[in-house]
């Protein structure tokens, strides 16, 4: 073929590396992506005024964030670099993308989504109070903004990145009051085999503890979320039932919240990509071959928004996925790379397992959240009034009660409240996650303006 | 889990808004009727409409139809105990250009007749009544007592409530085929079979199969909806807002919940297939979608689209639907076909195929919709 049209969608670790490969083999991709520079979000870049060094900004992730970064910036201008743009849509071959108000259809004979992904957020009551964030939009405030979410902060959930923020606040001098963990010791012990397949992270991750104990800050596990405290203008503390069953609040002026990620997963659906319930991190994504392949021909997935693998898997999984789209056009590959870097999969793989092992998503707090909780903040819909499309209305799964109750129309389509919705629809319905179905996505991903002009620059 | 009922009075292919409507009908008038969905009901055209319960532009005939079923809207709390959001706010159609005048007003004159109340508003009157309105609007047609309501709501309130009286709504049931044994049908699915004297196809886009089964082929063609909805805005536009054009691009159709999203569909149809379960949204035909909005309340152009759908509607090539007794097999009953405005008229759809199954005769003319009109006139006598 011909001056194949490939189009990234991502510009984070997997985004760039596939990008890197498309370019070593002499093709010219086209990369879209939602930020204004690449990196995605674990890499996130500061705006270019703002001075703290990668170090600072990415602490024991600096050199990775480095080499990501001035991979992509090697790149120049052999690539098609699409920035602040959002592809909304996807329908037969063309991606529809938008940047400010314009809108166009772009053409692809290979489409490579490399989305990432976003926090995993479990509903509480009290946390649509100001002062609660998710723990990546904490993480941002301090890497994007150079600010903290708050003078005293709590973070709440479970997960890796739970701690990594929590010690990436105390470094930039804001030591959290406590870290509220809903993952058990035991829990954490039975993820270390696994995740003793990369020992590089684990050890990092012990360090992480370590540091953050000696900085004093107070780390408590198997922790059961009840309330985030306060009132309309601002959040005064938590309270959450601790690992003797006692009943406990602890003082403090914000909250990140965040149980590990969510694959953004909408792009694969709307092109048509199968998808396969994983049992491990308890969420549908779309199938992929060891290579990255989709159930569409000419559709590739990598990173974060296929598989919850993290940064470093990403940047493999998107090598493997340019290999693959190489090996389909009829590229020649080096089969040793592949299979290198398919061992690199595996060894990642097994050391996701370990994480969902150590930090499972707490599930059964979604399914016994009080009725009055809020569940769905774009349609201020409760658990109640989802339950009640269940057993009063009989929807028998997810997008029926979404039809009935309203939960994931909004402004997010569910992006937020979807998977936590699915366990309390799952357990209304007295069935497991998977039988409850998974929420259809529609475009657009994101919202769209009304004022929008086309590729003519006509409305 | 009780056996289900595998022979009764009526059985219905099809769990739309008409199949729903009428079953529950049915159990009002004492017979006993089984639903056959192939998915969950509700769920194809009559789940994705636009949501208009709307009489104004109707074909003139069908309006008797459309009156019968208005006063079934104004009742449809009572009668299912569900609340489907209806709003009788009002619908007007604006005009943008003059041509449209005589035409707004001679139906206006016809539909008087059939005890449809509009008024014809000229420049001034609609900038009073409707601030909204862009600055090409010339003249409205206001049909006070028509609104709209939640699409998703009404099939299976209307499913509920047949059930609550006793009526098998049977979802996730493909029906394989339906045949003429005896006296009886025999309707065959992959869940098995189930037997009645009378059957109504009420499968709409996938009507055409079942109908040419019997010997009577229509033309009926699958088609999608175009249908988005913007995040919610504070509650300026009340009633259903239409245009009356002759010009295809120029249809466009909105309406705004008062929780705040405006909903909107209209310019084309996208393509539909009866193979698979959705339609997908033509991102290409946002644009001129978004044009015709902007006409209607250019103050949406602050807005944003929050999410997009489609569903699979059968239109018929006369855009007229087929409605009544078989014709040719005693027995058989037809209601599918309506060609995306089936939404109001489903309610009294319901009503008048459960009286003319029920009774042999309907107090409401629907002669014009038989299926004759393709050929193939019937011969095997009296329906019921």
């Amino acid at each position: 073929m011909a001056d194949p049209r490939i189009i990234i969608v991502g510009a984070g670790p997997a985004g760039t590396r596939a990008a890197e490969v498309l370019v070593a083999a002499g093709l010219r991709p086209t990369v879209v992506d939602e930020g204004s520079r690449s990196g995605g979000q674990i890499y996130r870049r500061p705006p270019p005024n703002f001075t703290r060094s990668h170090d600072a900004l990415y602490g024991t992730e600096a050199a990775k964030a480095r080499a990501v970064h001035a991979a992509f910036d090697a790149l120049g201008d052999r690539i098609t670099y699409r920035p602040e743009t959002l592809a909304w849509a996807i329908k037969d071959d063309r991606l529809h993308a938008l940047k400010g108000s314009r809108s166009e259809a772009l053409a692809y004979d290979a489409l490579l989504l490399a989305p990432g992904a976003t926090d995993r957020v479990m509903p509480l009551p009290g946390w649509t109070r100001p002062g609660c964030y998710s723990l990546g939009a904490a993480q941002i405030a301090l890497k994007a903004q150079g600010c903290a979410i708050g003078e005293r902060v709590v973070f709440l959930g479970t997960g890796p990145l739970l701690y990594l923020v929590a010690y990436q606040y105390m470094r930039a001098g804001h030591a959290p009051a406590a870290v509220l963990d809903t993952s058990s010791y035991g829990q954490q012990l039975s993820g270390l085999a696994l995740m003793a397949a990369r020992p590089g992270q684990l050890l990092k991750g012990v360090r992480l503890l370590r540091a953050l104990r000696r900085g004093g800050v107070p780390v408590l596990r198997n922790v059961e979320p009840l309330e985030v405290l306060g009132d309309a203008h601002g959040v005064d503390g938590v309270r959450f039932r601790d690992a003797d069953g006692s009943e406990r609040r602890l003082a403090c002026t914000a909250v990140g919240m965040g149980y590990h990620l969510r694959a953004e997963s909408q792009l694969a659906d709307l092109a048509g990509c199968e998808f396969r319930f994983d049992p491990a991190v308890q969420q549908w994504l779309p199938q992929t071959d060891a290579m990255g392949r989709s159930s569409r021909a000419n559709v590739y997935l990598a990173g974060d928004g296929a598989r919850l693998l993290g940064a470093d898997a990403a940047e493999t999984a998107g090598r493997l996925a340019a290999c693959a789209m190489l090996a389909d056009l009829g590229h020649r590959q080096d089969a040793r790379t592949v299979a290198r870097l398919q061992r690199a999969m595996k060894r990642h793989a097994r050391f996701a397992e370990g994480v969902a092992r150590a930090f499972p998503w707490p599930h059964a707090l979604a399914a016994e959240l009080p009725d009055a909780t809020l569940v769905c903040r774009c349609e201020a819909i409760t658990a109640g009034e989802l339950r009640a499309s269940v057993t009063a209305l009989g929807a028998p799964e997810v997008n029926r009660a979404k039809a009935f109750s309203r939960v994931g129309m909004g402004r997010c389509q569910g992006r937020f409240c979807g998977l936590a919705s699915q366990e309390i629809v799952a357990a209304a319905c007295k069935g497991r996650v998977e039988a409850a179905g998974r929420l259809r996505g529609q475009a657009p991903v994101k919202p769209l303006p009304i004022a929008l002009l086309g590729e003519d620059g006509r409305g | 889990m009780a056996e289900p009922r595998r022979r009764a009075d009526v059985v219905i292919v099809g769990g739309g808004i008409v199949g729903c409507s009428t079953a529950f009908f049915l159990r009002q008038r004492g017979l006993s009727v089984v639903v056959l969905e192939r998915w969950l009901v509700g769920q194809q055209a009559s789940g994705t409409n636009f949501g208009n319960v709307r009489r104004q532009g109707r074909y003139l005939p069908q309006l008797p139809l459309a009156n019968r079923s208005r006063e079934i809207w104004g009742r449809i709390r009572e009668l299912t105990g569900s609340d489907v959001e209806f709003m009788p706010v009002g619908h007007v159609r604006f005009l943008w250009s003059e041509e449209q005048i005589d035409v707004v007003e001679a139906y206006r004159r016809e539909a008087a007749t059939y005890g449809l109340e509009l008024h014809i508003l000229g420049r001034n009157a609609i900038r009073e009544k409707f601030p909204f309105v862009g600055p090409e609007a010339i003249a409205g047609s206001w049909s006070p007592h028509d609104g709209h309501a939640n699409p998703r709501l009404v099939s299976p309130a209307f499913a509920r409530a047949a059930r609550r009286d006793g009526a098998e709504i049977v979802e996730n049931c493909d029906v394989l085929a339906v045949e003429k044994v005896g006296e009886d049908f025999l309707v065959s699915t992959a869940q098995g079979d189930y037997r009645a004297p009378v059957v109504m196809i009420a499968a709409g886009a996938w009507a055409a199969g079942l109908s040419a089964a019997f010997g009577q082929p229509v033309p009926l063609k699958a088609g999608g909806p175009q249908m988005g909805v913007t995040e919610p805005l504070p509650y300026f536009v009340h009633p259903v807002v239409g245009v009356a054009t002759a010009t295809a691009e120029e249809v466009i159709y909105l309406r705004q919940i008062p929780r705040g999203n405006v909903i909107f569909g209209g310019v084309r149809r996208g393509p539909a297939s009866l193979g698979a379960e959705r339609a997908k949204y033509d991102p290409d035909g946002v644009f001129a979608q978004f044009r015709q909005v902007l006409r209607l309340a250019p103050s949406l152009s602050h807005a944003r689209l929050i999410r997009t759908w489609s569903g699979v509607e059968g239109y018929m090539d006369d855009n007229i639907p087929v409605m009544g007794a078989s014709g040719k097999v005693a027995g058989l009953y037809y209601a599918f076909g309506f060609s995306g405005h089936g939404f109001q008229t489903g309610p009294g759809v319901g009503d008048v195929m459960a009286e003319l199954i029920a009774t042999g005769r309907t107090t409401t003319p629907i002669d014009d919709f038989h299926i004759r009109r393709f050929g193939e006139g019937g011969d095997a006598g009296s329906p019921g």
